[in-house]
């Protein structure tokens, strides 16, 4: 793991969501240090991708706070950020990676554009200089320079979620959130993608907040784990020790119900 | 011709006037900020200028001199109709003078005669928009206007150049009005926009079927949008004007014969008669079958 | 005493009586002849043969007159005749260069060919109440002469054909059946002569709106007007026995070629595409919103992304027909005391199953 610094990247402080009676997700709180990896875990319905919605400032919660470290004024609430502030927040320092790629993704204009749409729009003006990027960083998820021109609608499902990572990384945010990366792939080039971003979050020093149902990905990306239940945080800690040795009735539930490596 | 009885002078009333009066204030003072208006119910139908007919008879006064023009051509079926209009609702004096006008109303040119201070330049516009093409939701373009938004016309951009080796956009080009509104220039050629650069003439411009009034005071600076290594052009054609020699004003194609014949003139008909009358003269025949359009180098 | 609701036999011929009594007004005032529909409320007799499809002036005038003015009613009353006639022969396809042109205009050149011709046309008048037209007039001054224009008028999209500007259009198999949509049911996906055959008997205030909304970047197709034209064109038919065609008569048509965007990529050259609308009679805004709908709707087959309801063939092609549409919108207000009445006692028994609870 890299160097943790004392302050967080990010905290979550008594993060609530209600839609009505009913509960998104209830009181979360962690931090998340700078190079660190959080999987969240649980099964679907559990409150995960509320929790991910509200810490990447997609869904403003009911109760409790987001804090981010911004490079120019430190911990900031995102939700007290002027909308301006948040949005180039959500386009240069963050990333988000959707389960479904064609979310992410404009499935009409090529893989370049793709990639090169956030250098363009924190002011890159040099067509020759943002495709070389482009390219460079496709190349760094595995899709060759001759397929830049081609939009992703001709790709396969898990080239589409590597151009969405090239998408995402190429203005160099330190922390990226996942919604289930992997779901919707097949098994072989499931394992891929895991090797090829855990190759990434190692070399860039990422930071990142991954929501999946498969406890086999945060085995292989995750530093530390949060499991949830109806909502709630029912079991937090490192990942090894919460697979091997889980405390909670529900986590050693889950973790019983997948083959082990 | 005489003047309509039973309507005000130049058709709408003195209140709505007003209303829209105050609204074109604000668009000069937020150069290419689209400012919604109350856009009223005009004799003619959406499509055929009522934006631009609604400015016009908001600014127009009894001593204005009106020229219209329509692709150009003050003969357009368009443009007649539409200076017919006021001529009929505001009895004011009309002109196929560029230099004679005080006000010019335009569908899809800029005269090729350079404007001077004290003139208005209105344009109808059907899409003001310019964001539409890549977000058709104007809640969207709203906020990505407020908030300088403006990454994914260059994607545009970028996509053509990827895909055709060029900008492939020739005409309502988008522009960077005073460096902070994009804006659409309406449908004119993209010949055309250098002109809007710093013009000395204040440009109006009304969309009426999509509501909304914006403008460029004089002297503004009005950027086409690009990249560096892929700058902005503008056309250039293989041909001169037919009729008058120009080899610097934009030319239509007319096709003369069911042979593929064609010959090029001034699109800007007002253009094309003063050279003429100043003794310029084209070779007067049809051009050969590979003058095409060349477009940019 | 209850006595229950009875007694629908008389309420309707009833209300048919009623209907046939506010169908003529007041009596005082001379009843519309069939021949005045026709020649002074043309273009209503038009919209109706389109949308009815079947060209014939007077039934179309009759339907507007039973009708009472209602044209998706006349319609419908069209339709339904239509569908009991036999089929007696299948023309050939008409011939729409040999046009005699009434009216033939391109946005694209501004001079061509065969020329621009305005005919009788809205769009330049001042939409202006003419109360001169509230009484009976004196003679109306003839038109001057010049039209129609006799000449075969070269198509603009030929001009642009005999350049390889503009994709080439070619049935797979010219001698092939076209379809028939009152005989066979849709399926999808549909090939183009179906799409056409539904567009053009589709509503034409809904295609309107989807045309409009390509126009305002739902599923923008760069639409730039190649030619209307409208004038009379000749049917023939080629009966078995004899072998050669024989013409059987003249329809008045307008048709409406766009020019649209150009696709290209580094292998294949940028061309212009295009869409295609035509209706019986005068009905410019129909042939002009059926040609964008026409191209929207070709977005797939020309590799674009679809996304907008336009270019969503199951969208647009169930939801066009006006006979379909105004009777099942309209079916609701029918009877529906059985259905509503087991949703009212299945609400009743929640909400009381609901208090029980609340009151343990």
């Amino acid at each position: 793991m890299t160097a943790e610094t004392n302050r967080p990247l990010l905290r979550a402080e008594g993060v609530s969501k209600f839609y009505g009676r009913h509960v998104g997700c209830r009181d979360v709180s962690f931090e998340l240090h700078p190079g660190e990896v959080l999987g969240i875990v649980g099964e679907s319905g559990s409150g995960k991708t509320t929790l991910l919605n509200c810490l990447s400032a997609q869904l403003e919660p009911t109760a409790g706070h987001v804090l981010y470290d911004t490079r120019a004024d430190g911990l900031t609430d995102v939700y007290r950020m002027s909308e301006a502030a948040r949005r180039l927040l959500m386009r240069s320092d963050w990333g988000l990676v959707r389960q479904n790629p064609r979310d992410g993704l404009r499935m009409g204009v090529s893989a370049g554009a793709n990639v090169g749409e956030r250098l363009m729009a924190v002011g890159a003006r040099h067509y020759g200089n943002i495709r070389s990027e482009a390219t460079d960083w496709l190349s760094r998820v595995e899709i060759d320079a001759d397929r830049v021109d081609d939009p992703p609608a001709t790709f396969s499902g898990g080239m589409q979620q590597r151009v969405q990572l090239a998408r995402n990384l190429v203005t160099r945010p330190r922390l990226v959130f996942m919604d289930e990366p992997t779901g919707g792939l097949d098994v072989s080039v499931q394992a891929r993608l895991l090797d090829l971003l855990r190759g990434l979050v190692n070399d860039l020093g990422l930071s990142a907040v991954v929501v999946t149902h498969d406890l086999a990905v945060t085995r292989l990306l995750a530093h530390r784990l949060m499991v949830m239940k109806g909502g709630a945080v029912v079991e937090t800690g490192l990942t090894d020790q919460v697979l091997d040795d889980p405390q909670h009735p529900y986590s050693q539930l889950l973790v019983s119900s997948i083959l082990q490596p | 011709m005489s003047v309509v009885r039973g309507y005000n002078f130049a058709y709408l009333d003195e209140q709505t006037k007003r209303m829209i009066r105050r609204g074109l204030l604000k668009a000069v003072a937020v150069p290419g900020y689209q400012v919604p208006f109350g856009s009223r119910e005009m004799p003619l139908p959406y499509g055929w200028g009522t934006g631009g007919i609604q400015v016009t008879a908001s600014v127009i006064g009894p001593d204005d001199v009106l020229k219209v023009i329509d692709q150009g051509a003050d003969d357009t079926t368009n443009a007649v109709s539409i200076r017919r209009f006021f001529a009929r609702v505001a009895g004011v004096a009309t002109t196929e003078r560029t230099t004679e006008a005080t006000l010019i109303q335009t569908r899809h040119r800029i005269p090729e005669t350079p404007l001077a201070e004290g003139q208005i330049l209105v344009y109808q516009v059907p899409i003001p928009e310019p964001l539409r093409w890549v977000e058709p939701r104007e809640t969207e373009t709203r906020k990505m206007h407020a908030l300088t938004e403006y990454g994914v016309m260059h994607v545009k951009l970028y996509e053509d150049i990827t895909r055709h080796g060029r900008i492939a956009t020739s005409f309502n080009y988008p522009v960077l009005v005073n460096g902070r509104y994009v804006m659409s220039p309406s449908p004119i050629p993209k010949f055309d926009n250098p002109k809007m650069h710093r013009m000395p003439a204040l440009q109006l411009f009304g969309a009426g079927r999509e509501k909304r009034l914006y403008a460029v005071p004089p002297h503004t600076r009005v950027e086409s949008l690009d990249f560096e290594d892929h700058p902005f052009e503008v056309q250039t054609w293989d041909d001169v004007c037919a009729l008058c020699g120009a080899d610097d004003s934009y030319l239509d194609e007319v096709i003369v014969d069911d042979q593929g014949g064609r010959m090029f003139v001034c699109s800007d008909s007002d253009y094309c008669r003063q050279r003429r009358d100043a003794g310029h003269a084209g070779h007067g025949g049809p051009s050969d079958l590979e003058t095409v359009e060349r477009g940019t180098p | 005493m209850y006595v229950a609701v009875k007694g629908g036999e008389k309420a309707i011929d009833n209300a048919h009586r009623l209907l046939a009594e506010d169908r003529r007004g007041d009596p005082a005032v001379p009843e519309l002849s069939l021949r005045q529909i026709s020649e002074q409320l043309s273009l209503a007799v038009d919209r109706v043969m389109t949308e009815g499809s079947i060209y014939d002036r007077d039934l179309a005038a009759l339907a507007i007159k039973q009708a009472r003015g209602d044209l998706v009613e006349a319609i419908f009353l069209l339709r339904a005749y239509r569908t009991t006639l036999p089929r007696l022969a299948v023309s050939r396809p008409v011939d729409t260069t040999a046009m005699h042109v009434h009216r033939r205009i391109s946005a694209t050149f501004k001079d061509l060919p065969g020329g621009q011709v305005l005919g009788p046309t809205f769009d330049y008048t001042h939409r202006l109440l003419d109360f001169d037209l509230a009484e009976p007039s004196a003679e109306v001054p003839e038109a001057p002469a010049g039209s129609p224009r006799g000449d075969p008028v070269p198509r603009v999209t030929e001009v642009l054909n005999r350049e390889g500007l503009i994709a080439r259009e070619v049935a797979d198999d010219p001698n092939a059946p076209v379809g028939d949509l009152t005989r066979e049911p849709l399926a999808f996906p549909a090939d183009r002569a179906t799409r056409l055959q539904n567009l053009a008997r589709g509503d034409e205030g809904f295609l309107l709106a989807l045309g409009y909304s390509t126009q305002r970047g739902f599923g923008s197709t760069h639409p730039f007007i190649g030619e209307i034209r409208m004038g009379e064109v000749a049917v023939e038919i080629e009966p078995e026995d004899l072998g050669f065609a024989v013409e059987i008569g003249d329809i008045l048509l307008t048709e409406c070629e766009t020019v649209n965007q150009f696709k290209g990529s580094k292998t294949e050259p940028p061309q212009f595409t295009r869409g295609y609308g035509l209706a019986f009679g005068y009905a410019e805004r129909k042939a002009i919103s059926m040609a964008l709908v026409d191209r929207a709707l070709r977005g797939r087959e020309l590799g674009e992304e679809v996304v907008a309801p336009a270019q969503d063939e199951e969208f647009v092609l169930y939801h066009s027909d006006n006979v379909e549409s105004s009777g099942f919108v309209q079916h609701i207000k029918l009877p529906h005391y059985v259905d509503f009445q087991g949703e009212l006692d299945l609400v009743r028994r929640l909400r009381a199953e609901r208090d029980a609870e609340a009151a343990q």
